[in-house]
């Protein structure tokens, strides 16, 4: 086990490596500059700025002194937040945006699983088909329609639910709804069709010639089993909620990572584009890992490489 | 010898999109204790849908029991609700499927599978469980069972799997197991393997069994009878000798002459029976077997043969024990082995409906 992780961690660099690459080569490239706005500025101001951020110096050495600031975890100063660093922006922004992920991911998991769940159980009857057009609407409805939709009927005409900021439970609830959505209806569907597929095993029939109970069999031999894939899910789920939540974030004006993104990258704020960007992939990295790793626990079949078992 | 299980005109369809497919229509036969029964016949001949209807597993919907009765000990399990089933299944009639890498459990341990059969029925601690699948994996013959209880399927081999399922079956003492093709999946050492064990243990436990397959060479050795089926019939039935020494029935002679054998070498060519089963939507008017049938007569397109008794123990469907009937001679390869028994009466006798 210890050497399979240290191998995915050797990946994981070298995957983060050529991404903090990718990144700061096409901020390069991409047309206009921090400093372009409505106002032209003198030429010796800009050029002072320039020098104070580094800009004059050749391309190679602004890439190596930013790899060095990377190892040692410093995103370095804001272009356009004269007193902020890009690591200020994700101490503030990310604990926020965590805890919408986090909210989002438990309902997309929670409702998704029991959907599907029914589905399968009532399967080509009312339950299943009402559950499926619940899903197809999730999938096909993106998540800022989705979003205003929350918001102009439950804030709005019922004012069951505060229209957008980020002060209480209640105002998370209608973002986590909208940014779960799309993945919630995508797991319903999956473990539908899972434990559709796991009914049909012929184990099933075994569990059933041994006289165990329908309740039984549902919980000891096809939900775990049907929830393997779900699991495999979790990790494209968290890049899901991550992208989705630079909009959703937007929307409901809360204060998180992903709204900072979004205004950097309006605002050309090199830095702050390229530290989050970094920020983000180590975040999805270290969650598939982790999603490797659970699942090889799960499901005895499969043996990590290098495992105690391993062949 | 006291009765076990009595099949009484059993009917099984199954309502598809394409119709209903009339899967099992009209078996009838009796199983005696500690007796083993082989059931034979192509696939899709409603073998597995039989069996799987004597523990009421064939899935409802699509598929229903129309007609007939199914008496364990006496007692119909037709009208049974899955309630009572489940104090039936595991505990009374036990099951062995074809595929072992596919009937067991992959992500739970062997050890479990066994000991929920035992938690279940004989209401057994964990512990007590656990000590009890360890003896029943040393039982079927699996090596280091106290390393193997612990042990997921994936970890054994097919044949190693086949005695794991029948440890599961054996586990609360049924009085009847039914094993579906429990060897058509193994190679034929393997095969032999796991026949062997399965007579021992019948032995050991006085268990009856239905044994199913489509390969009437493993049957000679295992079974007491034989019943055949064909189009979700038992088109013969009989001991082992009078279907292998006196088949009767032009279905039967098929399946004899397709069976490789020592005497049956390349000298003589396997013949397999030409054509395939009937489409069970619409089974045929007459006989079912008659499209593909060299002997068929012109009655035989017309109207359903009767059931003939043979002996006391024979019975075979088909037109061709009709008094009137034109003598003809079975395929090569039957006659070869075809010798007078001493049981058989002396004209076959006409078996009357409702009997
Ligand atoms: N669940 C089902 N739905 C529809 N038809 C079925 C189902 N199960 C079995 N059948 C039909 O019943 C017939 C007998 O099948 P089966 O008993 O499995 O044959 P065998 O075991 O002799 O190979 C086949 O024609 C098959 O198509
Ligand atoms: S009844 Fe006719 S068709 Fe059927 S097996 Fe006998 S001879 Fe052949
Ligand atoms: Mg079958």
């Amino acid at each position: 086990m210890a050497k399979y992780i240290g191998k995915r961690l050797v990946y994981m660099l070298l995957s983060l490596w050529m991404i903090v690459t990718a990144t700061f080569f096409f901020m390069r490239i991409a047309p206009g500059n921090p400093f372009a706005s409505e106002k032209k500025l003198p030429p010796e101001i800009e050029a002072n700025l320039n020098a104070h951020f580094g800009l004059d110096k050749p391309w190679y050495e602004q890439y190596w002194e930013y790899l060095v600031r990377i190892v040692n975890w410093d995103f370095g100063p804001s272009f356009k937040y004269k007193s902020q660093t890009v690591n200020d922006l994700i101490n503030e922004g990310f604990p926020v945006s965590f805890l919408l992920g986090m909210e989002a991911i438990f309902i997309a998991v929670a409702v998704g699983v029991l959907l599907g769940i029914i589905a399968a159980l009532k399967h080509n009857r009312w339950p299943d088909y009402t559950a499926m057009i619940v899903a197809v609407l999730g999938i096909s409805v993106p998540s800022f329609i989705m979003a205003s939709f929350l918001q102009y009927f439950l804030a709005i005409k019922m004012g069951i639910f505060p229209v957008a900021r980020w002060e209480s439970f209640m105002h998370s609830v209608l973002p986590a709804v909208a940014l779960a959505s799309a993945p919630m209806a995508f797991i319903a569907r999956l473990t539908r069709s899972s434990m559709l597929e796991v009914l049909a095993n012929d184990y099933i029939k075994t569990a059933k010639s041994k006289g165990l109970s329908r309740g039984v069999i549902t919980v000891k031999h096809t939900i775990r089993n049907a929830l393997l894939p779900v699991v495999t899910y979790m990790g494209p789920l968290t890049a899901g909620i991550l992208t989705g939540s630079f909009v959703i974030e937007r929307i409901f004006g809360i204060p998180g990572l992903g709204a900072h993104f979004v205004t950097s990258i309006n605002n050309r704020d090199y830095t702050v584009i390229m530290g989050v960007t970094v920020f983000y992939s180590i975040l999805l990295l270290v969650s598939i890992l982790l999603v490797d790793i659970a699942y090889g626990i799960i499901d005895p079949r499969i043996k990590l490489a290098g495992g105690k078992k391993g062949e | 010898m006291e009765k076990l299980l009595e099949v009484k005109n059993l009917e099984v369809s199954f309502q598809t999109y394409g119709g209903t497919v009339k899967a099992v229509r009209g078996v009838s036969f009796d199983l005696h204790k500690g007796e083993t029964l082989a059931i034979v016949g192509e696939s899709g001949s409603g073998k597995s849908v039989t069996s799987q209807s004597i523990m009421k597993l064939i899935p409802m919907p699509p598929g229903r029991i129309s007609d007939g009765q199914i008496l364990l000990n006496g007692d119909d399990i037709v009208p049974k609700t899955e309630k009572q089933m489940e104090k039936i299944r595991g505990k009374e009639i036990s099951m062995i499927f074809q595929d072992p890498m596919t009937s067991l459990n992959p992500t739970m341990k062997v050890g479990n599978q066994i000991m929920e059969v035992l938690v279940k029925h004989q209401n057994m601690s964990k512990q007590d469980a656990k000590n009890r699948a360890i003896e029943l994996l040393r039982l079927v013959g699996i090596p280091m069972p106290e390393k193997r209880v612990n042990q997921y399927p994936h970890e054994f081999s097919g044949g190693m799997r086949q005695r794991a399922m029948i440890a599961i079956a054996l586990a609360a003492n049924p009085k009847l197991l039914i094993a579906d093709e429990p060897t058509t999946a193994l190679d034929v050492t393997i095969q032999a393997q796991i026949l062997e064990l399965m007579k021992d243990l019948q032995n050991k436990m006085d268990t009856s069994i239905i044994f199913i397959t489509h390969d009437l060479g493993v049957v000679a050795n295992v079974a007491d009878r034989v019943a055949v089926m064909y189009a979700g019939q038992i088109v013969e039935m009989g001991t082992v000798d009078e279907i292998f020494y006196d088949p009767r029935h032009p279905y039967t002679w098929g399946l004899l002459a397709s069976m490789p054998s020592l005497e049956n070498d390349d000298k003589a060519e396997l013949a397999a029976i030409p054509g395939t089963p009937p489409d069970l939507t619409n089974p045929p008017k007459g006989d079912a077997f008659a499209a593909r049938n060299q002997y068929a007569l012109a009655i035989d397109f017309e109207e359903e043969p009767p059931m003939f008794q043979i002996s006391e123990t024979h019975f075979a469907k088909t037109w061709l024990l009709h008094p009137d009937a034109p003598k003809v001679e079975p395929p090569e390869a039957v006659k070869r082995r075809m010798r007078q028994l001493s049981s058989t009466f002396e004209k076959p006798v006409l078996v009357k409906e409702g009997e």
